[in-house]
């Protein structure tokens, strides 16, 4: 027991995510979070108040109309010489409040339909997701004027109508992550657990949607808010009852004699929508998990390094491909992390490389900064790496690029993500070859199927034709190795080739691999974490732990005798050699229970 | 690709269906005495008997839908209680100014949310964070409070433009792009802001695909991999918000023609729904589905032409 | 590997002792995608069984349905036809309350460690679940965790935490522990290390055996990996395309297996010594020219 911990603690520390602070005190240290929710506070204290705050809205006295300020009149006047402060207060109850309502209507309506459509599917699914999608292709404007034509002016009940035509909203997004959340492994082990369809909802699912779903209610507010106020605006709401709208439409009439009536209630609509679409946002990034860290400058993606200094420490450096003290680094500055240090790698001509390591080992890191496609906020911070003789640490891109795919090649693990879904495979094929190669669409076509014969696919023509979601897997790494060859290059990269492959067909692409290298005379650098497949195709192999190369040598060598204790930890996890189970006996102890005493 | 339109146009169809038998339906719930209205409370009750009978409304609801879709189909919508327009000749004259204006706000935001939303996720940085707060803020203000701002910048104080009036193109091409600048570009702020943000995301999305590095790895040049390939896929979910900000841009039309005086659908809508107008609005809600149904569909076969996945869905 | 292989071989006589699971010419098919799509069956009429603290090994490629029949047998997957019989009892078509009270007895761990624990609740949770389904009072049910833990060697301060603070492995530790909870009497087991590293991996499987040999809890184990597949089970069927080809003692199916498909799919499996995978390579070959004429 105490082996198997230690040697499950060996994994690579990034492997397990740091504790993040609850959502409180994440939310409070958020300043956009924090000042947006003050602001709507204030804006919700305020026309709370708005009774003790302020004198009657209704009350007129024409002799003051446009007036400005007065000691009690803080805003001044409106045109019927009405107070503009107690209207833009009573005003804000009603906007707000009929806001709510929609609110309301539509969460009630939105998320119960959205739970029972995700989890239990079937018709009830179908007929709630055909409605949604049909009040969601209603323009909401032209249907709440119609519904006014039928309900007559009652700001509150057109509000309801509102809920309903922005409760898909809540549905589509409940729907949608109650669906996945279906679909996932632990609603399944819960289920196996014993519990009740009931109490998986409440602790499974509502746990998930509940972060989105708050989101929402800000993203909703806002938008119900521009759509009442917007009414209310035309003119169409409850006659006189006062709000920003209609505060908006008096004095818009005015605006040439006094543009300035429109600032207070502006302001007021402006800012609680803003403040409710940027709480939103700032809520995302508070509840939802795995925010991505803030893009690292480009400047410091390009940096050159220093050009590499002749390397001393390993002797001679093959022809195809060296790599010498090479260093692959995220981030900048303290937060840099190495993931690859120093890491010495040949490839000659002809010789097939094996680079093996667990997950998290740097191996797939090493690969790509060979062929320089480090994934973003990746570089080369130290060493040097030739290819056929050219120094590609510094160099310029456009140089760079016209080694890749007619010097170095690449074939990627994940066949079916490694192609573009919306061009057909021969559309892919020819593309590079007419751009690097300059052959016409036609001979570029016709030397496409004549890889797609060489990769041993039966019906080139069929495939040619075909999209990518119309391929099996097996097919689809045929065609990235089809397409790695496509300009003849003199050195592979295969990362994972076949670690997604079935093993009768990982078989096939091994065999396929060999056939292609020792006709072409390719040099191979395999990336794997198979050392079986590494026994199968590998020259020399290089065993790889924590960014460091720890041994390197003749696989048959490497594999039999390791020197290097990592190594030989590997090696002894390997269960080719660990007998089979012997047959079955009765235990005894079951036995024993199962006869009555 | 045929049978993947057919089937779209099928359930397009049916919308436009479903969308007018509730209509009707609601619209003739409330059973106003029309007639009464129309002549008056002095006039005498045959009169007012025969009018209703004139009208068909002394039909059930079924027959008189019934009727009314035969007509429709026929292309017949009626005449206007009111007014005793004919629905047709009367949205006739005004769909051309709603659709100019749709036309402008959709060229300007499909140009300027693509610049935008590929600038902010290929750069990143600085230029990604101010497009970010644009369109939020972009999204946030109310549409019709942002054409009053440009109402009052534009043509009450620098007076560059017409506050109010239209002119058809037909009159004056410099005369119609005065009255519809300021109109086109008080609802592309909301539209860019929406489908920017939408493109900025999948940009970035598709840069991180695999196929993405192995296109690089290919020694494709990056130009070629952006404008071939990410764009390709990543304007299938631009294109479908694009479709969607269109249902809210019908919206927006209303106020924003209200606000400029422009005699489009909007403005018409706003006048025969506070009168009740049941043949006329029937029109209108039938004239803006057809419009999103038609938008959606144009979205959908793009959306599969671009993306052949979802061409089998 | 569209070839046509020859008739799965029958099924030896069944080993003598009482079994816990009789599964019996199960049929599951599934929904045709698209509208009035006809059914897909993936499992076309399977018969396994597995005596009391036995490892039956499945073993087979992606689309075998070998992960379905582990489905069937805890009711996450529907049953067309055939009978699925556990303890003397069917239970093909258990209700939905029968259900949560076989799982006391029946019990899951899953392939993918990361999707089988739910990221936002705390493990102490998670592993209580059980126990709270089965009415276990909150004080005996967080001493029962506590115990559990330590069963599979994690610290006890792990219950307060959450899934993402773990590696693969522990996670798949914490996958274990759930399973234990109620102290059940089969548990199956879809592909709990396929996810994992080669010495996590090992290390996990050891865990197992160690619990088994303490417990007499029998699994079915289910694997695309037939070296895993051989080091944990007794017996051991193979499954290609919804059928059982081959089944039999673990040492005879994983290194002289009968059945055509079998043999391809162990030559095919490199191993791990330059040498003997040369043998190897050379058998597959002479194996395909001779499928070829």
């Amino acid at each position: 027991m105490s082996e198997a911990l230690t040697s499950d603690n060996h994994l690579p520390a990034g492997a397990a995510a740091p504790r993040r602070a609850k959502p409180v005190r994440r939310f409070l240290r958020n300043p956009q979070a924090v000042i947006s929710a003050l602001v709507l506070g204030v804006v919700g204290g305020a026309v709370l108040l708005a009774p003790l705050l302020s004198t009657d809205p209704g009350a007129a006295e024409l002799s003051k109309a446009f007036a400005g300020a007065e000691p009690g009149h803080p805003l001044g006047f409106d045109s019927a010489g009405r107070d503009v402060w107690s209207r833009l207060l009573h005003g804000g109850r009603n906007t707000l409040g009929g806001a709510l309502i929609a609110l309301a209507v539509a969460l009630s309506i939105g998320v119960p339909s959205g739970l029972v459509a995700g989890y239990y599917g079937k018709w009830f699914d179908a007929v709630a997701n055909w409605a949604g999608n049909f009040v969601m292709a209603l323009p909401a404007m032209v249907v709440l004027l119609a519904s006014r034509a039928i309900l007559g002016p009652t700001m509150w009940v057109l509000m309801v109508v509102l809920g309903v035509l922005v409760a898909p909203s809540f549905f589509r997004l409940v729907r949608g992550i109650v669906a996945t959340v279906r679909g996932e492994l632990y609603v399944d082990a819960a289920r196996v657990s014993g519990l009740r369809d009931r109490r998986i909802i409440a602790r499974h699912v509502l746990i998930v949607v509940r972060a989105p779903i708050i989101i929402q209610i800000a993203l909703v507010a806002g938008i119900a808010i521009s759509l009442q106020a917007g009414l209310e605006f035309l003119g169409i709401g409850s006659g006189d009852l006062p709000t920003w709208g209609a505060m908006l439409n008096e004095a818009f009439q005015n605006v040439q004699r006094s543009p300035l009536f429109m600032l207070w209630p502006g302001l007021a609509l402006g800012i609680t929508s803003a403040a409710l679409v940027l709480l939103a946002s700032a809520l995302r990034d508070v509840l939802e998990d795995g925010g991505t860290p803030p893009p690292r400058p480009r400047a410091a993606r390009r940096a050159r390094v220093s050009a590499p200094t002749t390397s001393d420490s390993a002797g001679a450096r093959a022809a195809l491909l060296s790599v010498r003290d090479l260093a692959v680094s995220y981030g900048s500055g303290a937060s840099a992390v190495d993931v690859v240090r120093g890491v010495d790698i040949d490839v000659a001509e002809g010789e097939v490389v094996g680079l093996v390591g667990q997950s998290g080992s740097g191996k797939s890191q090493t690969a790509f900064s060979v062929l320089g496609i480090l994934p973003e906020g990746g570089r080369v911070s130290r060493g040097s790496i030739l290819i056929a003789g050219t120094e590609v640490v510094g160099l310029p891109e456009k140089r760079y690029r016209a080694l890749r795919g007619g010097v170095v090649a690449y074939v990627p693990q994940e066949p079916m993500t490694n192609l573009d879904p919306a061009f057909t495979v021969g559309g892919q094929l020819v593309e590079p070859m007419r751009l690097r190669l300059g052959l016409s669409r036609k001979a570029a076509a016709e030397r496409a199927l004549e890889l797609l014969r060489q990769v041993e696919i039966a019906d080139p023509r069929r495939v040619f034709d075909a999209y990518p979601h119309e391929i099996s897997g097996g097919m689809a790494q045929r065609v990235l190795i089809a397409g790695a060859m496509s300009c003849d290059p003199k050195l592979l990269i295969a990362d994972e080739p076949t670690t997604a492959l079935d093993v009768t067909v990982q078989a096939e692409v091994l065999e396929l691999l060999r056939r292609l290298q020792a006709e072409r005379g390719l040099g191979v650098l395999l990336v794997t974490h198979d050392l079986g497949v590494v026994a199968d195709l590998c020259d020399r192999v290089a065993v790889m732990n924590a960014g460091r190369i720890v041994e390197t040598g003749r696989t048959a060598q490497v594999l039999t005798r390791p020197q290097d204790p990592y190594t030989r930890t590997l090696i002894e996890a390997v269960l080719d050699d660990a007998p089979a189970r012997p047959a079955w006996v009765a235990p005894r102890a079951a036995d024993g229970a199962e006869v009555p005493a | 690709m045929l049978r993947f339109a057919v089937r779209r146009l099928a359930a397009g169809l049916f919308l436009l269906f479903v969308v007018s038998f509730v209509s009707f339906v609601l619209l003739s719930v409330p059973n106003l005495d029309v007639a009464r209205q129309l002549l008056g409370q002095s006039a005498p009750q045959h009169a007012v008997d025969a009018k209703t009978a004139e009208l068909g409304l002394d039909q059930p609801i079924l027959a008189r839908y019934a009727q009314w879709l035969g007509d429709a189909l026929a292309g017949d919508l009626g005449t206007s209680w009111f007014t005793s327009e004919n629905v047709l000749t009367a949205i006739g004259h005004r769909l051309p100014v709603t659709l100019s204006l749709m036309l402008g706000v959709t060229l300007v935001t499909a140009v300027l949310a693509f610049l935008l939303g590929v600038w902010a996720g290929v750069r990143r940085g600085a230029v990604d964070r101010i497009v970010q707060v644009l369109g939020v803020v972009g999204y946030a203000l109310p549409g019709f409070l942002v054409t009053l701002v440009i109402v009052l910048v534009f043509a009450v104080q620098l007076r560059w433009f017409p506050a109010i009036g239209y002119i058809p193109l037909t009159t004056s091409v410099p005369g119609w792009l005065s009255t519809v600048t300021l109109p086109i570009l008080s609802l592309s702020v909301a539209a860019v802001a929406g489908v920017s943000q939408q493109v900025r995301s999948s940009v970035i999305d598709v840069l991180r695909q695999d196929y993405v590095r192995t296109l690089r790895a290919r020694g494709l040049p990056p130009g070629r991999v952006l404008f071939r390939h990410v764009l390709r896929n990543a304007a299938a979910p631009a294109l479908t918000v694009l479709g969607m900000q269109f249902v809210g841009l019908l919206g927006g039309a209303v106020l924003v023609e209200q606000i400029f005086g422009l005699p489009g659908i909007g403005s018409m809508t706003v006048t025969y729904t506070t009168r009740g107008d049941t043949p006329v609005i029937m029109g209108l809600v039938m004239t803006t589905v057809v419009c999103v149904v038609v938008i959606n569909l144009g979205v959908d076969l793009l959306v599969g032409w671009l993306n052949p996945k979802a061409r089998a869905a | 590997m569209s070839g046509v292989w020859p008739e799965p071989l029958p099924a030896p006589a069944a080993p003598p002792g009482p079994r816990i699971l009789d599964i019996r010419d199960l049929r599951v098919s599934f929904p045709g995608k698209g509208w009035r799509a006809p059914r897909v069956e993936v499992l076309h009429g399977v018969s396994l069984d597995i005596r009391p603290g036995e490892t039956v090994g499945l073993v087979g490629e992606s689309g075998s349905g070998k992960t379905t029949i582990g489905r069937a047998v805890l009711g996450l997957a529907p049953v067309h036809s055939g009978a699925v019989e556990f303890r003397g009892e069917r239970i093909d078509r258990a209700s939905a309350r029968r259900r949560r009270r076989l799982s006391q007895d029946l019990q899951v761990i899953f392939q993918d460690p990361f999707a089988s624990l739910n990221p936002s609740i705390p493990v102490g949770e998670t592993l209580a679940e059980p126990l709270h389904a089965q009415g276990v009072p909150g004080r005996d049910a967080r001493r029962r965790v506590l115990d559990l833990l330590g069963r599979v060697a994690l610290p006890a301060d792990a219950a307060q935490r959450l899934p993402r603070e773990f590696s693969g492995g522990q996670r798949q530790r914490i996958a274990i522990a759930r399973a234990l909870a109620i102290g059940p009497k089969l548990i199956v087991c879809d592909e709990p290390v396929s996810a994992l590293d080669l010495t996590t991996q090992r290390t996990v499987l050891d865990l197992l055996l160690e619990i088994q040999e303490q417990t007499g809890v029998a699994y079915l184990f289910v694997s695309h990996d037939l070296s895993v597949v051989r080091y944990m089970s007794h017996r051991v069927n193979v499954i290609h395309r919804g059928v059982i080809v081959e089944s039999g003692d673990a040492e005879q199916v994983t290194t002289a297996p009968r059945h055509p498909y079998t043999q391809r799919l162990l030559l095919s499996a490199p191993v791990a010594d330059p040498a003997a995978q040369r043998d190897r390579r050379a058998a597959l070959d002479r194996r395909r020219a001779e499928e070829n004429t």
